[in-house]
């Protein structure tokens, strides 16, 4: 009881600090400033990260899908959301593709303009993650069987052909085949990311000390003494992947917001690699490790290290040195060098609050 | 009183060309304790597998409770291989896999301990509890449920009292000492709520001190939760203090079954298993 309400204070105050921040940041600089990129990107990141963590942390499946549900979502988002006078610009090869409807415009219909485009914006994100869920449900019927390496090859392999089919011109009337969805909404605000992927995240919180959160970890640490303990291992499973390709669905329609362009061609299995770093860095099976490290991963390489690619980097002036690619270079290095120094990531399996009280444990040692 | 709670019938299973458990034929009575015993590689662990649905058996059928809740006859190649006896009296297909088996009523505990390494002790009985779980996803995700998880909770709190791990609830399943993790694996299977525990070698690597504690923790038990108890051990103290009748395999055929008295005297378990001592 004690320890749940340190939790919750701790929650609490950490909370009011992180709204605090990201409201003062919004207030003091304009929307297009590297600092507000940042925090989109990085709030995005985290969330997409949290949901792999669910998956390949808590439950223990190796899958490497999580670029194809991300592209589900950001499809599915663009396609609701681009307001109806500018699909025929959109889709200009397609006659104005085949969807005369934007989610935004029909709800400012009769929720008000600013209201009903929030609630349509919100509820192309849901429509993306339930496809995501839906076809999580679809292949995980076969897939689900295999194990460890088997399964991510299956998964990735999964995430390319759907990567190839949304590019496909037979699609194009929906997905504008190769070319660019674009001119959709986003919100201004980096407080409006935070808010939504932390609501999110906080479900998975939920979901992961609940009951079904402690049988996923049972599965990890040992399917067979699970299953004999009545865990229905093909339930539970299927439950874990749909429930995080949900949440990495609504992550894609979250980055399609911050890009403010959909490609398919962006939704390459370079970015699993990506979110899985982080997944790593942060520590496999902890949120807040997952959290901390896209933050630490987007901030070093969109802004800390891009003065490596154009020429300056702390005040060195080496243009010969620091030219493109150089950044990725360095940052390979950086990654290695957590690797090798922190074998199980950041934070391991341990959550924030739990740092704090091992410090005051360790404090009180000595005494007794 | 002796209502037949476990009834294995005919049951052989066929691994290629061996044949592990040869037409095995067994009954236990509710609240028994009884004990299969045997030399290493009688069978006795697939035995308990094909109970619990991990292996599906060649041939043979399990009742439970009454119920037929297991029932296989040779399919495909394993038909012209087949070795053992009864084969064309079975035509249906039971195969509950093992956690279905486990909401039935049965619960188990494993030769090397399996317990969940990186949960401490309270969760690892709280998860055995999930089964018994009524609320759905959402309700559990939205704290829909807190009168059920509560009383769960209360509940283990209770199962961990009675089985005397309560001060170390809150340590790692692992940092326990070898006896209490064997304690624990019984707790938790206790958690599942069964109506037969099995216990597969639950005195194994004990030294004759612990050994002496889980007998009378397993007589203990098996009156508090009114319980039918069926293990596999070879301890033979153990065996001989608390079972009410024993079942003997050797390679994988039931070479005898009686109260421990029947067996210690006869010939062909001792031939075959328990052997005489030097100054006897």
């Amino acid at each position: 009881m004690k320890k749940q309400n340190q939790n919750l204070v701790f929650l609490a105050v950490l909370l009011v600090v992180i709204l605090g921040a990201s409201i003062a940041v919004d207030a003091a600089l304009p929307s297009y400033h590297i600092a507000i990129k940042v925090i989109k990107k990085a709030t995005v990141y985290a969330l997409v990260a949290v949901s792999m963590n669910l998956l390949n942390g808590f439950t223990g499946l190796f899958s490497l899908g999580q670029a194809g549900f991300m592209l589900l979502g950001a499809f599915s988002y663009g396609v609701l959301t681009i307001p109806v006078d500018k699909r025929a610009g959109v889709y200009q090869y397609f006659d104005g593709g085949a969807i005369k409807f934007s989610l935004p415009e029909v709800f400012a219909g009769f929720l008000g303009d600013s209201l009903g485009s929030v609630v349509g914006m919100l509820a192309a994100l849901l429509v993306g993650g339930l496809l995501a869920a839906l076809m999580a449900w679809l292949i995980g019927l076969p897939v689900l069987r295999l194990k460890s390496d088997y399964l991510a090859i299956a998964t990735l392999g999964f995430a390319e052909i759907l990567r190839a089919f949304f590019q496909w011109n037979a699609l194009g009337p929906i997905t504008n085949g190769s070319n660019l969805l674009k001119s959709y909404p986003d919100f201004a605000h980096a407080t409006s990311y935070i808010i939504l992927a932390g609501a999110l995240v906080a479900l998975i919180l939920l979901l992961i000390n609940s009951t079904y959160g402690r049988a996923f970890k049972a599965i990890r640490d040992d399917e067979v003494a699970a299953e004999a303990m009545g865990i229905n291992l093909a339930k539970h499973k299927r439950m874990a992947f749909i429930i995080s390709s949900f949440f990495a669905g609504v992550g894609g329609g979250m980055l399609a917001m911050y890009n403010g362009t959909i490609a398919a061609a962006s939704f390459k299995s370079t970015m699993t690699y990506e979110i899985l770093l982080i997944v790593v860095i942060g520590g496999i099976g902890s949120i807040s490790g997952s959290i901390i490290a896209s933050f630490l991963y987007i901030f070093s390489s969109e802004w800390l290290l891009r003065g490596l690619d154009s020429g300056v980097f702390l005040g060195i002036e080496a243009p010969g040195v620091f030219k493109n690619g150089f950044r990725m270079a360095v940052f390979s290095v950086i990654i290695m060098v957590i690797v090798l120094f922190f074998r199980k990531g950041l934070m391991g399996d341990k959550e924030l609050p739990d740092l704090l009280r091992l410090r005051s444990r360790r404090k009180e040692a000595p005494s007794k | 009183m002796s209502e037949t709670i476990l009834k294995v019938e005919n049951v052989t299973m066929q691994f290629g060309g061996v044949v592990a458990v040869d037409n095995l034929n067994l009954e236990i009575n509710k609240g028994e304790i009884v004990a299969l015993i045997g030399p290493n590689g009688a069978g006795k662990t697939t035995a308990f597998n094909v109970v619990t649905g991990v292996y599906q058996p060649t041939n043979g059928a399990v009742w439970f409770q009454g119920e037929k809740i297991i029932e296989n006859h040779p399919q495909g190649k394993m038909k012209s291989q087949y070795k053992g006896q009864h084969a064309g009296e079975y035509a249906h297909v039971l195969a509950p896999t093992p956690d279905k088996v486990t909401r039935l009523g049965m619960a188990r505990t494993f030769q090397n301990i399996r317990l969940w390494k990186s949960q401490t002790v309270f969760d690892n009985v709280l998860i055995a509890k999930h089964c018994r779980t009524t609320s759905n996803v959402f309700s559990a995700t939205f704290r829909l449920n807190r009168k059920e998880e509560a009383a769960q909770r209360a509940n283990v709190q209770e199962l961990l009292e009675t089985v005397g791990l309560a001060d170390v609830k809150d340590e790692l399943a692992t940092s326990l000492p070898y006896g209490k993790q064997r304690r624990l694996e019984i707790a938790r299977a206790l958690a599942a709520e069964p109506q037969l525990l099995l216990l597969d070698e639950p005195a194994a690597g004990m030294n004759p001190q612990e050994t002496e504690e889980l007998t009378a923790f397993i007589g203990d038990i098996r009156d508090r939760f009114h319980l039918t108890v069926f293990l596999i051990e070879h301890h033979m103290n153990l065996v001989m203090n608390i079972s009410e009748r024993i079942y003997v395999l050797d390679f994988g055929k039931t070479i005898a079954h009686g109260t421990p008295a029947e067996i210690q005297s006869n010939k062909r378990v001792i031939d075959a298993y328990l052997g005489v001592t030097e100054d006897a």
